[in-house]
């Protein structure tokens, strides 16, 4: 594959998170390391694994689904068919992530460049480890955790929601559904400005960041400018997966009744008996 | 120096986010139990400490000593005596005693009798026992598609109180429209309640489905609405979710104890639950409208609500935040008193769903 003319500069051997230069080398362009390797080695694991799980019940894509124990298997490992290859996949889903995340650090570590992609990646794995170990491990079963199935686990996902009655009333969940959304329309506000900016009128000149910012500054009073909108993007997105973490992991082990009710504390609140 | 500012805001509002979620919340470690297939999500969650705080609620006071059956019956032996009138002497006097321990402890038998005549109606409350007499010999003998053979008997409900605790009344502002400045008609919401589990469901359910008999169901069978065979608007819907709300707090249980939420409608996915459940609906408007509300004539101004009306049986009256009240207990097993002959016209589809000639006062509907 072709190399951009830049590129061989960057493309030099060393410098790796834990020192000498083991599997430091490129697949196409592609930069591969020990963590590209052991990455490859849980994701190939994970997969067949799940390909194993479906064989045992159905290949219909839709209803795949490898489901965690029974609860009455506690925090103990379960028979593979019974839970134990969930147990075993979320192993190595979570070795797939984390060495993911260490190959982003080492190639940031090479390039000598801030470490934001692996932390912002980070907060992902944060999230899922949530789901599938912590919140587990703090209600005493690995069976809480959500069936891998792309029908099964929106089912898990409504009846979760469900067991606290109105899951639009967790704190958390509202303070990630917005950021969610906000992620969202930040992406769709920069966007759009970029693919203006970098497809002018046929004669003219692609515009320029002044430009972008002249355009909020009438539109909104306000530009973040270049820079900053990328801060906020990131911002916005990681709250959205950090604050969707806390509001799963408050849901069971901090608070067992209807969400709706755990709004209660601020009809208690003083100041609407105070004067009689 | 705006950064400094900015990390004070940040600790400020750390710490008082930090606050409201230690305040308002519970702790680890939970009790769970699985309620459908494994990774479903279907499991109740509780909280084992606040159980414990409430056990003294939910612990069935031990059975009076049982006493013979020989001799006489007590309608044979005492003057204005209707419906208890096939026990033995000492079996009514202990039944006597145990409904004043379980419903007046503080007043005793002058709460329901005059002191000086036993046998006088003169006070209300003499009436209103007999009537829930036969009103607990009646569910006790008909409604085992909800209880089985558990059974209630006045302490179900009572628990030591002269009033049930958990009861309802229609809400003052009942059919009005009450307009919210920019909103439009409130239409009974957006009002924190326990009866709707403190969400903003509109607060007029039990009137619709406890007393009335409306349909719960609001899920079409179609995969695209088809309004022209089902009409069913947000309101009927929010008030739907709004007893939903209600009857999962009142059981101490959630909406996945009766639903495969996925397909809430879907009978052959849900759990025994909630078929009892659907008895219970039909029980309860049974009890409101056939035994409580033609007692509200007999009751004083003060025991009535906002609008006059009598108070009510909602799911808490006897569950009082557990799936099986007073855990369970068999109480009545030991009162036979309480327990009537089935009524053979009984039928449960006629509380609602195929007639109402079940709903004494309300066949023109």
């Amino acid at each position: 594959m072709a190399m951009l003319d830049f590129e061989k500069k960057y493309r030099v051997r060393g410098g790796t998170l834990l020192g000498g230069d083991l599997f430091d080398f490129w697949v196409g362009p592609f930069y591969v390391g020990i963590f590209g390797v052991l990455t490859a080695i849980f994701a190939a694991l994970g997969t067949a694994l799940i390909i194993y799980g479906a064989s045992q019940d159905t290949f219909n894509v839709w209803q795949i689904s490898i489901a965690p124990p029974d609860l009455s298997y506690g925090l103990a490992l379960a028979p593979l068919n019974e839970g134990g290859l969930w147990q075993i996949i979320t192993m190595c889903a979570l070795g797939a992530f984390i060495t993911w995340a260490l190959r982003q650090a080492e190639i940031s570590k090479k390039l000598g460049m801030g470490y934001h992609v692996p932390v912002a990646f980070g907060v992902a794995i944060l999230a899922y480890a949530t789901l599938v170990v912590f919140r587990p491990l703090l209600m005493g079963a690995w069976g809480h955790g959500f069936p891998y199935g792309i029908l099964s686990h929106l089912d898990w996902v409504s009846n979760v929601g469900y067991q606290f009655l109105h899951f639009h009333y967790n704190p958390a969940h509202m303070l990630a559904v917005t950021f969610f959304f906000t992620t969202t329309l930040a992406l769709a506000l920069h966007g759009g400005l970029i693919l203006s900016v970098t497809n002018p009128k046929k004669g003219e000149a692609v515009k320029t960041a002044e430009h972008e910012n002249t355009f909020f500054r009438d539109i909104i009073g306000y530009s973040i400018g270049s820079l900053g909108i990328h801060r906020l993007g990131l911002f916005l997105a990681l709250n959205a997966g950090f604050w969707s973490a806390v509001c799963i992991i408050i849901s069971g082990p901090f608070w067992t009744r209807g969400w709706p009710e755990w709004w209660t504390w601020w009809l208690n609140v003083p100041i609407w008996t105070w004067g009689g | 120096m705006s950064k400094m500012y900015l990390n004070r805001s940040l600790a400020v509002g750390a710490l008082s986010a930090g606050l409201a979620f230690v305040v308002g919340c519970e702790r680890p470690p939970v009790d769970t139990e699985q309620k459908g297939y494994r990774g479903t999500g279907m499991e109740e969650v509780t909280n084992p400490r606040i159980k414990e705080a409430e056990a003294d609620l939910h612990i069935a006071p031990d059975p009076a000593d049982p006493v013979s059956d020989e001799g006489p019956r007590a309608g044979e032996v005492y003057q204005n005596v209707e419906v208890l009138t096939d026990l033995s002497v000492p079996e009514f006097l202990r039944l006597m005693q145990s409904m004043t321990d379980w419903v007046a402890p503080d007043v005793g038998c002058t709460y329901c009798h005059d002191g000086n005549d036993f046998a006088s109606d003169d006070l209300y409350t003499y009436d209103v026992s007999r009537q829930m007499i036969e009103m607990n010999q009646y569910v006790n003998a008909n409604w085992e598609t909800h209880m089985d053979d558990t059974g209630v008997t006045c302490y179900t409900c009572h628990r030591g109180e002269n009033l049930p605790e958990e009861s309802w009344f229609a809400e003052a502002e009942a059919g009005e429209e009450v307009l919210a400045m920019g909103l439009g008609n409130r239409m009974m919401q957006n009002k924190p309640t326990d009866k709707v589990s403190w969400s903003s469901l509109p607060r007029n359910g039990f009137d619709r489905f406890l007393l009335g008999h409306d349909d719960l169901r609001v899920e079409g069978d179609t995969i695209l609405p088809n309004l022209d065979e089902w009409d069913v608007s947000i309101q009927d819907t929010e008030a739907s979710y709004g007893l939903m709300m209600h009857m999962s707090d009142a059981t101490g249980s959630n909406c996945t104890t009766c639903h495969n939420t996925g397909r809430l409608g879907q009978w052959d996915e849900s759990p025994e639950e909630r078929e009892i459940s659907w008895h219970g609906i039909r029980m309860t408007r049974d009890l409101n409208v056939n035994w409580i509300e033609p007692l509200e004539a007999d009751h004083p101004e003060a025991r009535l609500g906002p609008t006059g009306d009598i108070a009510k049986v909602n799911c808490a009256t006897c569950h009082y935040g557990e799936q099986l009240p007073l855990e369970g207990t068999k109480m009545v097993q030991d009162y036979p008193g309480l327990i009537g002959e089935p009524d053979e016209d009984f039928d449960f589809l006629q509380f609602g769903d195929l007639g109402t000639d079940g709903l004494r006062d309300r066949n023109s509907e």
